[in-house]
């Protein structure tokens, strides 16, 4: 029926009907309010419009009106709180074995690469079905990150990870936009998400020629930058031997205890010395400067590898509640 | 209805136009009148620049491709439309003009507090805007009125710093203008002007007032952290030299939210005077409609991170400025309720102002209800940083904002001027710029939910219809502000002469002539009533105005 005029863009991800069926309640709360106060304001303009022979009747007001009229509204805003925070925290927590793909963000354009080792820029190929994660960061402004279609949008800001996900459902060709005014050809900052079946996708992994995965590249740089010979994989190493790590609580020098997430790792890396795992010396360099953007993504793809259970050790202590991940890094 | 006319008394009276003439006598003026008059044509200069670059981005979007403008230049367009509009037009417009008319008149005073940091008030927002303006001529600036880092202290190859500045010392004349304000409310009221009896005009004054005293310093030092991380490279908010940028987007936005309930609250204070006077009945619920501003103002202060919710802000975070965000929206649904309770058993009036102020409550309902839409978390999430969010401020800053001050400047202008304006000529301007304005702005909430982003220069084919209807619409609001306009300039030689109180308004402002003497009142009054006393103060029935 809106083929011609649509109301909506395509619902393509799990969250997109979510997301619409509040956005429908609120366009018929709204309208009905509207309606019912722009009715009430015609029709006492209307009646009581100034007439020979009728004075206005002088009334001062009455508190149960007022504790009405408060209390009501509070109270569907209190629903429509907890509906769109529900929604919301779903769309923040990323399934567990979500496909990662880590995202790059320059001025003016989108370069993306895949755990297989697949780059694309400004176009993203997903299968239909599968849960994928978004790692994005930005090489110099910020920049957002977001796909009408999928109802998801999220910052993409320089000097720490934040992260999206979905999990596509129709395949089809879809918008993918910057939505935070990033300069001269922010409007130009476009590309598009081809989401296939997973037939044509198999295909298209099979297709283009990769130099091995995202971690595999990691590993060479941990290699080549020398972070293998303190990073041992025994206890014998000047720092602390990384395997098994990723996901759990770190307990620092000064009696702190933070998850080693993406963002933990980053940090690090680039400024070493900001937080040191209980036990060591701050003896690393600092690698801000030295390696970029795509090379850092490949340091955490390898050294998230590096984990036997993905998914965090069962019964370790965690600080954060299950499945959740760490949105506001205390970077800096 | 027909008074008796009074012959030509502003030649007869000495008044504060005609006390002294001459450049010498109104830029060394220290009359708040005279002051707001020097306000009025220094903001409508604004209004009208920041509303030819409103026209450009709209004609640049007429068709999709980038075709009328280069994209650096619509960039600079949007960002000086911004802080023309809210710095230099919306946040002064209300206080500024009407409330510096009106504050001393409503409440019986001589003057303002202290008239000389009145005079010097203005005198800053003079300065501002040659920096602006200097600014704007020699290339302009491209960060968008927001200034997010690290784009505007690192990238931006534009007029950064003095745009900065200009904002910078604008935002010191909004203090002054506060803080005079709040003493002159404080200790200048007539006898028997006790704070129950205050027009509700004064309360959304006193609430802006001390938004103004507590906000605008925030916004000074973000202004001055910026200025300091691109002139003299210090790391605050860029990561590269370890800053944060989200940190900017915190202090930014600790003032700039607060700063929407500066240009809204004096307009609700406004309606809550045209309301009764033309439905001839007190307001309903006088101390929740005052108690409202009051509620306002200070909410208002803790909800700023909602527009943050994708910025990388913690989850938890989110959660609770959601939650505030709909607790903010409730003193605004009290006004709104107690407004249409007024006209209830009312004998009501069609003149412009009424008109204005149903065009009010009209548009700013939907600025309010569509703000539901943006603090649901989850919506948020598709709805930001598109042109929804640019139609629901529109709704609340221009649908509100500026048709509470056009009906405003007709309920006064009869004062401020001493002249009646043409009333079929105003009722036609007021339906114009609201069909002007829905047309406008409506299409962009559809816009927006389809996932158009602001600030683009170019889009996606498929949005071009929308955009059309939405640039027409913005040249019959256009002709809608054009119009006030002219017929203002030329009732103020032509139009009949006003009386005291042309509208039979309860109010001190209206118990002195048209335009008033330079110290407002031959002696000072005694106030022994309530505000809109309608039925015992000894008024007209009806609103005496020639139909």
């Amino acid at each position: 029926m809106f083929d011609n005029f649509p109301l909506w863009p395509a619902r393509a991800s799990t969250t997109a009907g979510n997301v619409d069926a509040l956005y429908i309640f609120l366009v018929v709360l709204s309208t009905f309010m509207s309606v019912a106060i722009f009715v009430m304001i015609l029709a006492f303009a209307a009646k009581y419009r100034r007439r020979p022979g009728h004075a206005a009747e002088q009334i001062e007001g009455s508190t149960i009106l007022e504790i009405t009229w408060s209390v009501i509204p509070f109270g569907v805003f209190v629903v429509i709180f907890v509906w769109g925070a529900v929604i919301f925290f779903q769309e923040r927590t990323p399934p567990r074995g979500a496909t990662e793909i880590y995202v790059v963000a320059k001025q003016w354009m989108w370069k993306l690469e895949h755990e297989e080792g697949h780059r694309e820029i400004n176009e993203l190929h997903v299968p239909v079905g599968r849960d994928v994660k978004m790692i994005l960061t930005s090489q110099d402004v910020i920049h957002s990150f977001y796909v009408p279609a999928f109802r998801i949008k999220q910052d993409v800001v320089p000097g720490r990870y934040t992260t999206a996900w979905f999990r596509p459902t129709r395949p089809g060709t879809y918008h993918l936009f910057c939505a935070e005014y990033c300069g001269t050809q922010h409007s130009g900052m476009i590309g598009q998400v081809v989401v296939l079946e997973p037939s044509q996708y198999e295909a298209w992994l099979s297709g283009g020629g990769t130099t091995g995965s995202l971690a595999s590249t990691g590993q060479a740089l941990f290699q080549q930058l020398g972070c293998s010979t303190c990073h041992r994989s025994d206890t014998q190493g000047r720092g602390p031997n990384l395997a098994g790590t990723f996901g759990k609580p770190v307990l620092l020098d000064d009696g702190q205890t933070v998850i080693e997430d993406e963002n933990y790792i980053r940090e690090s890396i680039l400024n070493p010395s900001a937080k040191i795992v209980s036990g060591f010396k701050p003896i690393m360099p600092p690698f801000q400067g030295i390696v970029s953007e795509e090379q850092l993504n490949a340091l955490v793809a390898y050294i998230k590898s590096l984990n036997q259970n993905p998914s965090g050790a069962a019964g370790s202590p965690t600080l954060l509640p299950a499945g959740t991940q760490p949105q506001a890094p205390k970077v800096q | 209805m027909n008074m008796a006319t009074v012959v030509n008394p502003v030649t007869e009276r000495e008044n504060y136009l005609n006390q002294e003439y001459g450049v010498r006598s109104w830029l060394l003026t220290t009359d708040h009148k005279r002051i707001a008059l020097l306000y009025l044509a220094s903001i409508t200069f604004f209004f009208f620049v920041g509303g030819l670059f409103a026209l450009l981005i709209r004609l640049e979007l007429l068709t999709p491709a980038g075709d009328l403008v280069q994209a650096d230049t619509y960039n600079k367009l949007f960002t000086m439309h911004g802080q023309i509009m809210v710095f230099f037009f919306l946040v002064p417009s209300i206080p500024a003009v009407l409330g510096n008319f009106l504050v001393p008149l409503m409440i019986g005073a001589r003057d303002l507090a202290f008239p000389r940091i009145n005079l010097l008030s203005w005198y800053l927002y003079i300065i501002a805007g040659i920096l602006m303006m200097h600014a704007v001529l020699t290339g302009g600036v491209d960060t968008g009125w927001t200034f997010y880092t690290p784009f505007s202290t690192a990238f931006s190859n534009t007029k950064v710093i003095e745009a900065g500045l200009a904002i910078f010392v604008v935002g010191f004349s909004s203090i002054l203008t506060g803080l005079n304000f709040v003493v002159t409310i404080h200790r200048m009221r007539a006898p028997g002007m006790t704070w129950w009896r205050l027009p509700l005009f004064i309360w959304s004054m006193y609430a802006t007032s001390i938004i103004f005293l507590l906000g605008t310093p925030v916004l000074a030092i973000t202004l001055t952290l910026v200025i300091f991380e691109r002139a003299f490279h210090l790391g605050i908010f860029d990561p590269t030299r370890g800053g944060d940028p989200l940190l900017f987007q915190h202090l930014f936005w600790f003032y700039s939210h607060p700063a929407v309930y500066i240009m809204i609250l004096p307009s609700m204070g406004i309606i809550s005077e045209i309301v009764p006077c033309f439905s001839r009945k007190r307001i309903f619920g006088y101390s929740f409609v005052a108690m409202a501003s009051i509620g306002i103002a200070v909410l208002g202060f803790l909800v700023w991170a909602h527009h943050m919710f994708v910025a990388g802000m913690s989850i938890y975070a989110a959660l609770i400025f959601s939650f505030l965000s709909y607790l903010v929206a409730v003193p605004s649904a009290i006004k709104v309720f107690n407004w249409t309770a007024t006209l209830y058993k009312g004998s009501i009036t069609f003149s412009t102002p009424l008109l204005y102020a149903f065009g009010f409550i009209g548009l700013f309902t939907m600025g309010g209800l569509t703000g539901l839409f943006l603090a649901a978390l989850g919506v948020d999430v598709h709805v930001t940083d598109t042109y929804f969010v640019i139609a629901h401020f529109h709704y609340i800053m221009v649908g509100g904002a500026v048709m509470g001050y056009l009906g405003g400047m007709h309920f006064w202008w009869p004062k401020i001027s001493g002249r009646m304006y043409p009333e079929s000529l105003g009722r036609l301007a007021a339906l114009i710029v609201f069909i002007g304005f829905n047309l406008t702005f409506f299409p962009q909430f559809i816009l927006g939910y389809l996932g158009m982003p602001r600030r683009y220069w170019q889009y996606p084919p498929e949005f071009q219809v929308l955009n059309v209807l939405s640039t027409a619409g913005s040249t019959i609001l256009a002709v809608g502000y054009l119009l006030p306009m002219a017929y203002f300039l030329w009732s103020m030689r032509y139009g009949k002469h006003a009386e005291p109180n042309p509208w039979g308004a309860a109010g001190l402002e209206w118990m002195t002539p048209s335009p008033p003497p330079t110290f407002n009142f031959e002696e000072t009054p005694l106030v022994t009533w309530e505000a809109y006393d309608y039925g015992n103060i000894d008024l007209p029935k009806e609103v005496p105005v020639e139909r």
